[in-house]
């Protein structure tokens, strides 16, 4: 049942979106490692990295997507679970370091030696088995979604009231990440990784694993999320988006539905902070910055809430414009992140994707058959 | 709980209710028999939207007894419950999902299953399809399936959602103000489908528009203030000075 669900699920544009990331995943990494350094084929290990790191924000966004583009939940504290599944990779990685940190202690993590902590923390232990780890990689965003959304969806909190509690959910775990004796490493965090499955990660084959990794796990992400939205349930988070009352006098339980939604999105954007952090090579605290949550947003309002395609698009590219402005103009890349929100609310309500929907249905259909928004009837993804 | 109640479908007892001190609904009683239509008239204000709020769950009772099939304490449930106890409800302001095609508006509302796992691996079945389409018939909006529901006229919004609400296949319907804003050729109309559905379902129209009401030939209750005022045929109330001193003294 669960393997026709998810391939029914996909549409032309969806097959053509794993089609190439599947294509990606298989490509980058061979044009990394086989083809010779001269070639204009040639990827390198920075490119390779930079693009891993994109495609780990493509998962959160498209995270971030399913909960606002199609239950109109703004979160504004999604980076908090990146972050959380971030931790639990580090904390994985930080341990497979064992006796090689600059202290030598067979089982204590550097920082911890440096406190003059005796002995492991309770919730560190288990973080040497790689399963544990990924457990908990989708366990501790899931759980904490889970509370949070029952909460505050059984207390009926919606709409800016949400996004600000959001917002407070990952401030609080900022600060609280903050402090030493939390024992994550305080403003540091996690870093200086060494090993991961017992490969060194720094090695080029393991960077082309993660790449690859990253592409993949993109992939079955859209495939879980092009089944969900494209399902009755999907149907469902749609109408609580436009008409939450009508839904509830038809008989749906609303909160049920936003707890599942949301929870699946947290799980997804805790395993995107989990490819992130061993590329990335380290986890601080500022990955729970407010900041970071609402950049999120902006990559999804950029490439076109409300479509699958439009948050992956977006994240790339806000992303690359990040990198080149960070190298050449740092001082004005807020402002033109600024800017470009703007301007893409004021112009473009469903970002590049509605913009290239309205530009290939003026060309192929008459305009009667869409609505404002450039959307067809019963068109999701 | 209340003898009274028993044998009644929809029954309310000194129903109570106040925004910030103001007495929206005061100490309304009010009996459905199974199989009934009753029409509700009264001025903008009297209460009549509040009292439907009352009975799906949306607001609560400060005081009084809110009971469905003479047992069921409504006042307890919350607004999903209450739907799929089958009491179905259409808004005064035409309420559709706006981004969904006409068919899926009705899809949604189809009775079933309603729980997130039920729903998230549905698949429409061929006796689902066939009652679909039977409704889209029904509320003559077959050709526009495949619409968006907001490219629809306000007169096909407002049959659409009488359509959603007869896809639920409620025991109990209350329509708030279905006439609105229609032209009288739909109006007409919408008189005769309401008479239809009253046939197997049990009504409760809450209506501004008088040759609506008479169209519809059915006992009527005027709610005034918050209770009600009068009961009776349309032409009894209508006949009552108390009633005539509300209307004509505005
Ligand atoms: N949620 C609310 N908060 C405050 N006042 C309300 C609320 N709902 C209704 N009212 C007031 O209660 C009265 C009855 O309103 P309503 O039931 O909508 O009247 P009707 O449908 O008969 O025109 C009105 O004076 C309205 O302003
Ligand atoms: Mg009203």
């Amino acid at each position: 049942m669960i393997t026709s669900f998810l391939i029914d699920s996909l549409d032309r544009r969806g097959r053509i979106v794993v089609g190439l990331l599947v294509a990606l995943a298989l490509l980058v990494p061979a044009g990394n490692l086989l083809v010779p350094e001269g070639s204009a084929f040639h990827v390198s290990t920075y490119q390779l990295t930079l693009f891993g790191k994109y495609l780990t924000y493509a998962l959160l966004a498209l995270s971030v997507d399913l909960v606002w583009g199609y239950c109109g939940i703004l979160s504004l504290g999604h980076g908090a679970f990146f972050a959380l599944g971030g931790y639990a990779m580090g904390m994985y990685l930080m341990r497979q370091i064992g006796a090689r940190g600059v202290y030598a202690d067979p089982v204590l993590p550097d920082f911890m030696v440096f406190l003059n902590w005796k002995e492991l923390p309770w919730f560190w232990h288990g973080f040497d088995m790689a399963w544990y780890a990924l457990l908990m990689v989708i366990l501790v965003p899931g759980l904490l979604a889970l509370l949070f959304g029952w909460l505050s969806f059984r207390s009926r909190v919606t709409g800016v009231y949400l996004s600000i509690i959001t917002q407070a959910l990952t401030y609080a775990l900022l600060l609280a990440f903050f402090r030493n004796d939390m024992g994550f490493g305080g403003n540091n965090g996690l870093t200086d990784f060494k090993d991961i499955v017992g490969f060194p990660i720094q090695a080029p084959g393991t960077r082309a694993a993660l790449f690859a990794a990253s592409a993949l796990m993109l992939a079955l992400g859209f495939v879980v999320a092009s089944a969900v939205v494209r399902s009755k349930l999907g149907k469902v988070l749609v109408a609580i988006r436009d008409a939450e009352s009508r839904t509830r006098f038809i008989g749906y339980r609303v909160e049920h539905y936003k707890l599942f939604v949301w929870t699946l999105s947290a799980v997804m954007a805790g395993v995107a902070g989990a490819l992130y952090v061993p590329q990335v090579g380290i986890i601080n605290p500022s990955e729970f910055d407010p900041a970071a949550s609402i950049e999120a947003v902006i990559w999804v309002a950029v490439g076109g809430r409300g479509t699958l395609v439009g948050p992956l698009i977006g994240a790339v590219a806000v992303n690359f414009g990040k990198t080149w402005f960070t190298g050449a103009l740092p001082e004005v890349w807020l402002y033109a992140l600024g800017a470009l929100f703007v301007v893409v609310t004021l112009f473009l309500p469903r970002g590049i994707v509605g913009l290239w929907d309205r530009v290939v249905s003026r060309r192929t259909k008459p305009a009667k058959e869409m609505d404002g928004s450039g959307r067809r009837a019963g068109e999701a993804a | 709980m209340t003898d009274k109640a028993e044998g009644s479908l929809l029954y309310l007892d000194d129903v109570s209710v106040s925004f910030d001190g103001f007495r929206a609904i005061n100490r309304l009683s009010l009996v459905l028999e199974p199989g009934e239509m009753r029409a509700i008239i009264g001025p903008n204000g009297a209460g009549k939207t509040t009292m439907m709020d009352i009975i799906t769950g949306k607001t609560r009772p400060d005081t009084g007894d809110v009971l469905f099939d003479g047992s069921v304490d409504l006042t307890r449930l919350d607004e999903a419950a209450i739907a799929n106890l089958g009491i179905g409800r259409k808004f005064q302001k035409p309420t559709v999902f706006e981004s969904h095609s006409v068919e899926d508006n009705i899809a949604l509302a189809l009775k079933g299953r309603r729980g997130a796992f039920a729903t998230l691996f549905h698949r429409r079945s061929a006796a689902e399809q066939d009652r679909i389409d039977a409704l889209l018939a029904t509320i003559r909006l077959s050709d526009k399936r495949d619409l968006l529901a907001a490219r629809l006229s306000h007169g096909q919004k407002q049959w659409l959602e009488i359509g959603m609400l007869l896809a639920q296949e409620p025991r109990l319907l209350l329509v708030d103000e279905p006439a609105a804003g229609m032209t009288d050729a739909e109006t007409a109309e919408t008189a005769i489908l309401l008479k239809d559905i009253a046939r197997t379902q049990s009504v409760v129209v809450v209506e501004h528009d008088m040759t609506f009401v008479r169209a519809l030939d059915v006992k009527v209750t005027v709610l005034h203030e918050g209770s009600v005022l009068a009961e009776g045929s349309l032409d009894a109330v209508s006949a009552n000075p108390k009633v005539i001193e509300v209307y004509l003294g505005r």
